[in-house]
């Protein structure tokens, strides 16, 4: 079974939630967030919504400002200045519902290296109040999505790098979220093991109704069909259907429509295809 | 783009789900702890040089008075034993630290600090994680001292359990205070030379305070106002039968003064926003 097979096997089904009130609402909601270290301005008044089941790609160059508002969004820093909502939960005011909905994948990797798989899929478990019982069952599940069945006593040092952020994106399933936000997840990977992660997430979306946020610097990780925010220096230049992004710049494809945005900004480096 | 219809999440979290976290926390600390077999060794060996070299060659030195808790003339290796035992936990404290600056520098501290559950909590459940952890190094230690002839009365096992595990909290809790004010691994040297050679030092495990006052009135004052002090004070009452009230206050008032200050510095509106992201992050 391939990776991408078994990324495709099974299912994963949120969490449904118990009060019966209907409410509408997106998936992500970020108004207005400024964010500085000292005198420096990493964000300056962002603002973007991530519909529910969709895939949002988040653009922008390296120092862009993507992991800063993921760390905002995931509550390791403070809000300084703005609102974040997590299916209208307020991060800053109610975050354990606001972070109950969302699963992370963070840059750099966040796996116990001495731990095993399991180990690690069972901490995350425990630390989201699922019972050891359960959290096993979970655990098997989602190792047997990911064709890691086989490596599940095995310590996370021996894995590949493909295969520990597998076992990641796996974890930050393991809780059924709402809502998943991926930071440069393929990062160092190969291309095989790229496009295996990419097509997993996407068919997240497609079968499970879960909502991506996916930030990146890589062009060909972009469909034609996502939603797309454009971060370039702490701020929001572009927030459309990459289609529609193309077309308002009048670039032929995304790679030019971007450099279009960022004009001659674009200096510290430019995302790759 | 278009939004959907969804329910609202419930609120709050039930006992059992915080119970949950906090086996689990517990659980990870012991994994990692048996996983370093020479973390837990050289626990061990470094209060057992000082009980079976220092104190042998300092017997002859430093003679004792009848001082309470003890109602007898007791050797030198009976009176450090108390320290010895609050040293383990005053080590194993700033290991933690140690382990929880490593843990955000390399990653793995979002994995904790991102759970829904409360911070307070999760920092909580982090603290008596490593306090368990210390009772087992101390109990080791107890265990050889015995066969070394350092036995207190078989009731002192069980009556000096509370005093340890507050001093354990007390002494975490001041690690991770630390911890949250390191902003980098390379730092941590400082630590041992800026905070745990001088608590250990200027207090009362290796001499009694009233020796210390004899040599220097200042230093008394000094190790009278160090919370280690009142550890090794309320580890060695407790290990035979009494309570040292003062000791116990100051060791309880220090635990939440210092855990109150590791919660504040690791709120994310204050202690964490300081910081800006990892290396190579954006």
């Amino acid at each position: 079974m391939t990776a991408t097979d078994a990324f495709s096997a099974g299912q994963n089904t949120p969490d449904i939630p118990s009060r019966p009130e209907a409410v509408e609402m997106p998936a992500l909601s970020i108004d207005g967030v400024s964010h500085s270290y000292g005198a420096r301005q990493a964000l300056i008044d962002v603002g973007f919504t991530v519909a529910p089941a969709s895939f949002t790609a988040l653009l922008g160059l390296n120092g862009a400002g993507k992991s800063t508002l993921f760390s905002l969004i995931t509550r390791l820093f403070g809000i300084q200045r703005g609102h974040i909502g997590i299916f209208g939960h307020d991060v800053a005011h109610a975050p354990g519902e606001a972070l109950r909905l969302l699963g992370v994948v963070f840059q750099p990797r966040t796996l116990d290296l001495d731990l095993s798989v399991t180990q690690n899929l069972l901490y995350h478990a425990a630390l989201h109040g699922i019972a050891r019982r359960d959290g096993r069952e979970r655990s098997r599940e989602v190792l047997a999505r990911i064709g890691l069945a086989d490596r599940a006593g095995s310590k996370v040092r021996d894995l590949s790098g493909g295969q520990m952020r597998r076992l990641e994106i796996a974890r930050a399933l393991l809780h059924r979220p709402r809502l998943l936000l991926l930071d440069e997840a393929t990062v160092g990977l190969d291309v095989k093991a790229r496009a295996d992660i990419l097509n997993h997430v996407r068919q997240l979306v497609t079968e499970q109704g879960i909502s991506v946020l996916w930030a990146t610097h890589l062009f060909d990780e972009i469909g034609s069909n996502d939603d797309l925010v454009v971060l370039h220096q702490g701020r929001v230049l572009a927030q459309d259907k990459v289609a529609r992004v193309i077309a308002d710049t009048g670039g032929g494809d995304i790679n030019t429509a971007f450099m279009r945005l960022t004009g001659s900004t674009a200096q510290s480096g430019s995302p790759t295809s | 783009m278009t939004s959907a219809t969804i329910r609202p999440i419930r609120s709050g979290f039930s006992l059992g789900e915080y119970l949950t976290c906090l086996n689990g926390i517990v659980w990870r600390e012991a994994l990692r702890f048996l996983h370093q077999r020479e973390r837990f060794i050289s626990a061990l060996v470094r209060p057992l040089v000082w009980l079976f070299i220092f104190a042998a060659g300092f017997r002859q030195v430093l003679g004792l008075s009848i001082i309470p808790p003890y109602e007898t003339y007791i050797l030198y290796e009976v009176y450090i034993a108390p320290g010895l035992m609050a040293m383990i936990q005053l080590f194993n404290g700033m290991q933690s630290s140690l382990s929880m600056v490593y843990d955000r520098e390399m990653g793995n501290m979002r994995t904790l600090l991102v759970s829904p559950l409360p911070r307070w909590f999760l920092l909580s459940c982090k603290l008596l994680a490593g306090t368990a952890v210390s009772l087992l190094q101390v109990y080791a230690f107890l265990l050889i001292a015995w066969f070394w002839d350092i036995a207190p009365p078989p009731a002192g096992y069980l009556t000096v359990l509370p005093a340890l595990v507050l001093s354990g909290l007390m002494l975490g809790a001041l690690g991770m205070l630390i911890s949250s004010g390191i902003k980098q691994l390379e730092n941590f040297a400082g630590v041992m030379n800026f905070v745990i050679f001088p608590m250990f030092f200027a207090s009362s495990a290796l001499y009694p305070l009233w020796r210390i006052l004899e040599s220097s009135p200042m230093l008394y004052y000094v190790c009278l106002f160090n919370p280690f002090t009142h550890a090794v004070e309320l580890i060695r009452f407790a290990l035979y039968g009494q309570v040292n009230w003062t000791s116990l206050a100051v060791v309880g008032g220090c635990t939440i003064a210092f855990m109150v200050g590791a919660i504040y510095a690791y709120d994310p509106s204050r202690g964490l926003i300081r910081r800006g992201p990892a290396g190579g992050e954006t």
